[in-house]
């Protein structure tokens, strides 16, 4: 395959990860009613595939973030998202499981998206690139596990969007599971949650360097409007006691107010910066269908408005996680999923962690998550039988 | 494994090996890490506290933050076969309706509770003119979580106004040894009672 039309990011990530091309065969058929034939997955994984083909855990990326879980990201420079979680050691330890992680169909990571060719057309696909649902990006995953030769996931896991893969991949494929820990997630995405994207996709469009979507075509990038977006999704990743904490009312290199509209407070600085740096990689189109993937994700919706019925009969053991103070996806929309998994007796944990850092807490040094987790996986894996580490 | 404390060891004794068990109010998890492991249980449990749900949890043992007062109502008919309730339902808002709960969600339910007619009580009461305060019921009368006490007599009553078959009901006296004796003379020498329960057909349902 030519990458040559692809952004230098998703080269370069592309040359540190494998990628697979599916669905020549029996082409992905999206939610829209699109078929995409030859679709491309950008991948990582760590560790051995046992002989049992029993030992896979498939870890699901949030939003913004892609398959480079651990380790330093190609095209950042920076430590994997969740090196907290994986790794030698960790809870998640390549000597015990195979891990694998996707970049999600409509990423700008290396799997298939907007930034690729229409091969009907042989142009850009842009904004003529299909809307891509959580339920494609699971479908899609599926795939690559076919194409790995992985029957069964011993555990799908997954925070904020990852979450709500791990949902959809219990009600999508109920038997491909055994353990599922969906984190800081919800069943389908609130009035709230799609208010602010549609302030970011807003942002983007309203850039006159986002022309329609073509400006790769027009070499511009809007770069303005995808920070501003990225400021406003920053903000609600946080609560507002750590913005307190971590800058208060402090100003930005200065003793006064500079009377003007400069970063005159440290937070404005702190989420100019984020924006900026979000533009270097993460492509627009990409911000734009992404969102929309999340917002019209509604399991009970997909289910007769039901939300039990989308677990009906599962014999998954799930862990459902939370964080105190994560107000993007409150303790109560995970509570509603426990209600659901309640509804049909199913084998469900539920762990709310106490922790001010708002909704990225599920990113960071969190002990409690570690050790429930920890608990929970071990518990999963005695039941699958599979071998302790060594 | 450290030995069960003598009166979740009688609750144990009544679930049967492989048998699906929900626990409401499991605390720490001792008794259900117990069945889980030399019973083959598969075991769930509920409890109101999220430190002790992340403790069991971390134990990995399925254990969901909730009120017995008003989770229950969740899980379909018959979805397990023990309901256990230990030392819990004299802290429940609604016992009855608790009770009840417990007797539509599962095929069988064990109860236990502190017996409020037990003697060291009663002479407090009778005789110290003071509100009890005992070894099993070690709080306050203004800061316990215990607002409906009840005694073995109490109990059966209200097993017999609901129609529920108590199949086996096993009075404990202070060292946790099993007392067989009339149930006059039970009322007054035991401190705990453990009950295992069934509903009657059409019982139970809403």
């Amino acid at each position: 395959m030519d990458f040559a039309d692809l952004t230098a990011a998703e080269r370069q990530a592309l040359q540190h990860c494998e990628h697979a091309i599916l669905g020549r065969e029996s082409p992905l058929r999206l939610d829209c009613g699109v078929e995409l034939a030859g679709h491309r997955v950008a991948y990582k994984t760590w560790g051995t595939l046992n002989a049992a083909r029993s030992n896979a855990v498939l870890i699901c990326h949030a939003l913004t973030l892609d398959q480079f879980v651990i380790g330093t990201h190609p095209v950042t420079g920076k430590p994997g998202w969740w090196d907290t979680l994986v790794g030698p050691g960790k809870v998640l330890d390549p000597a015990r499981y195979f891990i694998v992680c996707a970049n999600v169909l409509g990423g700008c990571m290396g799997s298939t998206g907007p930034q690729d060719r229409d091969p009907a057309t042989g142009q850009a696909w842009n904004l003529r690139f299909p809307v891509v649902t959580i339920g494609d990006m699971v479908r899609a995953q599926a795939a690559l596990l076919d194409h790995l030769g992985i029957p069964d996931l011993f555990c799908v896991i997954g925070g904020s969007m990852g979450g709500m893969q791990v949902l959809e991949w219990c009600a999508s494929f109920p038997k491909r599971v055994f353990a599922a820990v969906p984190v800081a997630c919800a069943a389908r995405h609130s009035a709230q949650n799609i208010a602010f994207h549609e302030v970011g996709r807003q942002a983007v469009m309203a850039d006159p360097d986002w022309r329609e979507g073509d400006y790769r075509q027009h070499n511009t990038v809007p770069a303005r409007g995808l920070a501003v977006a990225r400021m406003t999704a920053h903000i609600t990743y946080l609560s507002e006691l750590a913005l307190q904490r971590k800058f208060g009312r402090a100003l930005q290199n200065r003793d006064a107010p500079g009377f003007g509209f400069d970063a005159d407070f440290q937070v404005e600085s702190y989420l100019r910066h984020q924006g900026a740096t979000f533009v270097d990689r993460f492509d627009p189109n990409s911000y734009l269908y992404i969102t929309r993937a999340m917002d019209y994700f509604d399991l009970a919706g997909a289910h007769g408005g039901t939300l039990a019925n989308a677990f009906r009969g599962t014999h998954t053991r799930f862990c459902v996680m939370s964080f105190t103070s994560d107000w993007l996806f409150p303790t109560r929309e995970s509570r509603e999923i426990v209600h659901a998994l309640n509804a049909v007796a199913a084998n469900v944990s539920f762990v709310e962690i106490d922790s001010d850092k708002g909704h990225d807490a599920f990113l960071l040094d969190e002990p409690e998550m570690f050790r429930t987790l920890g608990g929970f996986l071990k518990g999963a894996a005695a039941a699958r039988g599979l071998p302790e580490a060594g | 494994m450290a030995a069960l404390r003598a009166d979740l060891q009688r609750v144990a004794d009544m679930v049967e090996r492989g048998a699906r068990a929900l626990d409401v109010g499991c605390g720490d998890g001792a008794l259900l890490e117990w069945l889980v492991r030399h019973r083959g249980v598969d075991g769930r449990g509920m409890e109101l506290s999220q430190a002790g749900v992340n403790a069991c949890v971390a134990a990995g043992l399925s254990v969901i933050q909730g009120d017995a007062d008003t989770d229950l109502r969740d899980y379909p008919d018959d979805a397990f076969d023990y309901v256990i309730l230990s030392q819990t339902l004299q802290a429940t808002r609604e016992p009855r309706e608790v009770l009840r709960q417990m007797l539509r969600v599962g095929k069988r339910a064990i109860v236990s509770f502190p017996n409020f007619a037990y003697w060291p009580v009663r002479l407090r009461l009778v005789f110290g003119g003071r509100m009890p305060e005992t070894r099993s019921l070690p709080h306050k009368w203004y800061d316990t979580p215990n607002i409906h006490l009840c005694s073995i007599d109490d109990f059966r009553a209200l097993c017999a106004e609901m129609g529920v078959r108590v199949e086996r009901a096993v009075v404990l006296d202070s060292g946790g040894r099993a007392i067989s004796l009339p149930p006059l003379i039970a009322n007054f020498l035991g401190e705990h009672a453990v009950f295992l329960l069934r509903r009657d057909q059409g019982v139970g349902r809403s």
